[in-house]
């Protein structure tokens, strides 16, 4: 009743539709706050198709003894170091953008991952982990029997 | 917590009236620049772009990197979950007169650019040794 009243006071209502679209906005923002805690250095994408998962990361300029990978059931972690440019001491710094420290991120896989053939390349600052199903977890077809004959 | 650390690319802004010609997002390199007696130093985080696929340009003072990511999807793969977008990179600088513009060195590793600025004579520091009076 009230609304019906509220709407013939105020016409076709765009105070109303403005009202829902915050509320919408409002809900999108909060979430974002309660999306995963743990982003953060680096960002991960991931990619899956039936049989593996690939995970991708951006993390220019670091060297590969740094980096860790290590995988226990579901889960892949990557840590590692970025360090500070090798510099003299008496340098003057003007910019410090990018970001330099340990790093450690954690991912939980929906399968358990087959360890022994991950595999990882990094190229360019780009890092992508190839991680395979095991083999207990492959998706297995079944096949139907016709109950006839 | 330390594990906080948001490290967003940020992207960077079509000037106005120019349209470029490349239908991606261009993100802003993040940057460490510091500087030695010698020269200035410039590191710039470009990920997925190899000395092949950046460009460096310098127009009177103005110091343009730009850098092309070509590969932007995952064959026989389809995205999952995403934290990052791939992109190309361009940033520029406004070099002062302080630089050698004929001696800059570039070189790229990593995903990480680095380019060598190096003083013009001129302005190079120099140590002038005081003497105890005696």
């Amino acid at each position: 009743m009230f609304w019906q009243n509220y709407g013939r006071r105020y016409g076709s209502r765009p105070l109303w539709r403005e009202m829902e679209r915050l509320q919408r906005e409002m809900n999108r923002l909060m979430d974002g706050v309660s999306r995963p805690s743990s982003r953060g250095f680096p960002a991960l994408n991931v990619w899956a198709n039936e049989q593996h998962a690939l995970i991708t990361a951006e993390i220019p300029g670091i060297d590969v003894d740094d980096l860790d990978i290590s995988i226990v059931g579901d889960t892949l972690t990557l840590s590692g170091q970025r360090s500070l440019p090798q510099t003299d001491d008496d340098v003057q710094w003007h910019r410090h953008e990018r970001w330099h420290d340990d790093f450690s991120r954690s991912l939980q896989l929906p399968f358990n991952i087959d360890a022994d053939n991950v595999e990882a390349t990094y190229e360019d600052g780009v890092l992508r982990v190839t991680l395979p199903r095991a083999e207990e977890d492959q998706p297995r077809q079944i096949s139907v029997k016709s109950g006839g004959s | 917590m330390a594990t906080e650390v948001q490290v967003r690319k940020e992207e960077a802004q079509e000037l106005e009236g120019v349209e470029r010609t490349r239908t991606r997002r261009v993100f802003i390199p993040k940057v460490d620049i510091y500087e030695t007696g010698e020269a200035v130093i410039l590191l710039a985080d470009m990920p997925g772009v190899n000395e092949d696929s950046v460009d460096i340009t310098l127009e009177k003072n103005i110091l343009t990197i730009k850098g092309f990511v070509n590969r932007e999807g995952e064959e026989g793969y389809g995205l999952a979950y995403n934290e990052y977008t791939v992109g190309d990179y361009e940033r520029t600088f406004a070099l002062s007169d302080e630089v050698d513009r004929n001696q800059i060195e570039a070189a790229m590793k990593d995903g990480v650019l680095k380019l060598t600025l190096p003083k013009a004579e001129m302005a190079k520091t120099r140590k002038i040794p005081v003497k105890a009076a005696s």
